[in-house]
């Protein structure tokens, strides 16, 4: 605790190190609404977890109460070994980049990353200097004396994340920085991002609904649904042995089809899948499908082909099976190509899949 | 819709004003420069003769129509005569109820209303209606309600003149709340706290460093408001029997009615400074500093 403060009132501290941050347990009602209902969450030093979940799971929430911002109602969070759950926000020696541009419009970009050494009273010189050189690290040299309303969307969350980390914070906590800009930029920020929060080592929490960011950035990526972790795992892991039909569902693209559990694996047409996940009783259940573990067969199930689009390194084709008219997607190669109204035969690779009753 | 589309000039050839039968535009939003001139000069009409005979009152040599700057001249050269006494205690009062009641103001609003919006935002229904409370009530009806409370007032803080800023605050409240309301709107004042004290700023730090100075148009604006409306009071200060500018200068012109008239001229003409510097501070473009 003392070592805490320490550290946040010490002028100069350029390098602390990075932290573990545990949060165990932890409780936060509004009213009679739960958003947290015991989420407990490791990061490892120097690790990025993006935290993914729909809109409204409560991944803001689990931020805002490790940043300080939300008193929780039980639970203990700790940043290498130190309870900090009882700290008030400006102790807790943690930078926040925010969803919705954070700048202060009365100061200019150096001013605004200058703002957090201010506070921790290090000398003109030096913050002018640290400014600097953190603004040319996200890529702003000569925008030093813009204003907020003279830079892009883009370059004002630059300026945010270089006052965020200026002072070198132990732990960086990021609420969908990228959410309101546009796709090219989102990807250029991103790999800033990652790049930056490499070469720091720092212990990075980075909240988001969008799942193709969380696997692009992510150590290990923490699935969030209804307030609780529902799986947490590297990328792959999450992708190829999804715990829950609703990790399958939220992380990459899943064919729902019609099935049953038989003697407690998967049937559907007329191929068997190992149940991935807590196990189901006999009965009709949903199977979630990747498009990779489907193929064209000669003999497979009927099926007519509904669109077809090229991607790049691949395919994915549409195709309405005979019998029943569920639509299924099929990943294949590119240079296969099929046209609306083809009659095909599909057929399953039998991976594990996931399952809920139907 | 579409077809609209098709006859509407290109935007480069549209003039920024239309320019009297000229406009190009079917259906211009503004009204024809004849219509606003005739409305301008009608107005300006309207508010200008009484200040023009006001004005040619006080250089007015005597009955017999002739000109003269000796009233003018008067006032500065210190040779005032009686009227100047309670002339001069009326605007030293004014001034310094003036000063009381912004700072009251600005002490009672700027918290209040910076604490609401981050803490109970559905409070600010409630806050806005309770400051717009004032302009409803009459003048007169206040002075009914607050003679007891300042009997009260004055057996705690003496009856110096400056108390009545007591009552000037609720009188200005309607205003300051509007101009510092507008300026509120326009800061996301949660998102720049919350930076802030992520960045670890004390609350202290916080209000002084940034919310303050987001909120300097609006601070301005309703200090500026609030001068003006204090130095134009006269039915409460009247009711009450105290002595302010405006009720000292009732006075004054029944002695020389001369004198008064200048005090009123100079005093129009501040306000009228007021307003622009009003005007100036919510349209000053920022520039960057280097
Ligand atoms: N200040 C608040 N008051 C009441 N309910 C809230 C508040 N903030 C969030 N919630 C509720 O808590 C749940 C989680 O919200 P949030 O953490 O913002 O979700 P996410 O960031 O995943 O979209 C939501 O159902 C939301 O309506
Ligand atoms: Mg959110």
């Amino acid at each position: 605790m003392t070592a805490l403060v320490d550290t946040i009132d010490s002028p100069t501290s350029p390098e602390t190190g990075s932290a573990t941050v545990e949060l165990t347990d932890v409780v936060k009602h509004y009213g009679q609404m739960q958003a947290l209902r015991g989420f407990s969450l490791t990061l490892a030093p120097g690790e990025l977890v993006a935290l993914l979940g729909p809109s409204g799971c409560g991944k803001t929430t689990a931020l805002r109460s490790l940043a300080g911002l939300e008193p929780v109602t039980s639970g203990v969070m700790t940043v290498a070994g130190a309870d900090v759950s009882h700290l008030p926000i400006n102790k807790r020696d943690m930078g926040m980049v925010f969803q919705s541009y954070s700048l202060f419009p009365h100061m200019t970009a150096q001013e605004n990353v200058e703002f957090g050494l201010r506070m921790r009273k290090v000398p003109a010189d030096q913050r002018r200097e640290r400014a600097r050189g953190m603004l040319a690290e996200v890529g702003l040299e000569g925008l030093e004396h813009r204003f907020a309303h003279q830079m892009s969307g883009g370059q004002q969350q630059r300026v945010a994340l270089a006052r965020a980390l200026v002072t070198r914070p132990r732990v960086l906590l990021l609420d969908e920085p990228l959410s309101a800009l546009d796709a090219k930029v989102r990807v250029e920020l991103r790999d800033l991002i990652r790049r930056i929060q490499t070469d720091l080592k720092i212990t990075t929490l980075f909240v988001t609904h969008d799942q193709e960011e969380a696997l692009a950035m992510a150590d290990r990526v923490a699935v969030m649904n209804n307030g609780v972790i529902e799986q947490i795992g590297t990328p792959e892991e999450l992708y190829s042995r999804p715990r829950s039909a609703f990790v399958a569902d939220f992380v990459g693209l899943s064919n729902k089809l019609p099935g049953s559990i038989v003697g407690g694996v998967i049937r559907a047409y007329r191929a068997t899948f190992d149940l991935l996940g807590a196990p189901l009783d006999d009965g009709a259940v949903i199977a979630y499908v990747r498009p990779e573990d489907v193929e064209f067969a000669d003999n497979g199930v009927p099926a007519v082909v509904v669109t077809s689009s090229f991607l790049g390194a691949h395919r994915h084709t549409v195709v309405r099976v005979v019998e029943d008219g569920v639509l299924v997607t099929i990943q294949h190669a590119a240079n296969d190509a099929k046209s609306p109204g083809d009659r095909v035969g599909i057929a399953f690779s039998g991976r594990p899949a996931c399952a809920t009753p139907a | 819709m579409t077809s609209t589309h098709h006859t509407t000039t290109p935007p480069a050839l549209v003039p920024k004003a239309p320019r009297g039968r000229q406009s190009t535009r079917p259906a211009s939003v503004s009204p024809r420069r004849t219509t606003r001139v005739i409305i301008l000069s009608a107005t300006a009409l309207f508010l200008g003769t009484p200040i023009a005979a006001l004005v040619g009152f006080t250089i007015r040599g005597g009955l017999d129509g002739g000109l003269t700057a000796d009233h003018w001249l008067g006032l500065f050269s210190g040779d005032l005569g009686a009227a100047a006494k309670p002339l001069a205690a009326g605007v030293q009062n004014s001034l310094v109820l003036a000063l009381v009641t912004v700072a009251l103001m600005l002490v009672l609003l700027v918290p209040t209303m910076v604490l609401v919006r981050l803490h109970v935002p559905r409070w600010e229904k409630v806050i806005e209606f309770v400051c717009l409370l004032p302009l409803t009530i009459p003048a007169v009806a206040l002075v009914v309600g607050l003679a007891p409370v300042f009997r009260v007032v004055a057996q705690i803080f003496g009856s110096s003149s400056w108390t009545l800023a007591f009552a000037y605050v609720i009188l200005v409240l309607p205003f300051s709340y509007r101009a510092i309301h507008a300026n509120l709107m326009a800061v996301d004042v949660p998102t720049l706290t919350q930076a802030a004290r992520s960045l670890g700023a004390s609350w202290f730090h916080v209000l002084w460093d940034v919310i303050l100075p987001n909120l300097r148009r609006g601070i301005l604006a309703a200090s500026f408001i609030s001068i003006a409306a204090v130095l134009g009071e006269f039915t409460i200060a009247s009711l009450l029997s105290r002595t302010n500018l405006q009720t000292s200068l009732v006075l004054v012109a029944k002695q020389d009615p001369y004198l008064s008239n200048i005090v009123v001229v100079l005093s129009l003409v501040f306000a009228l400074i007021l307003l622009i510097v009003i005007g100036r501070v919510g349209n000053q473009p920022r520039r960057s500093r280097s």
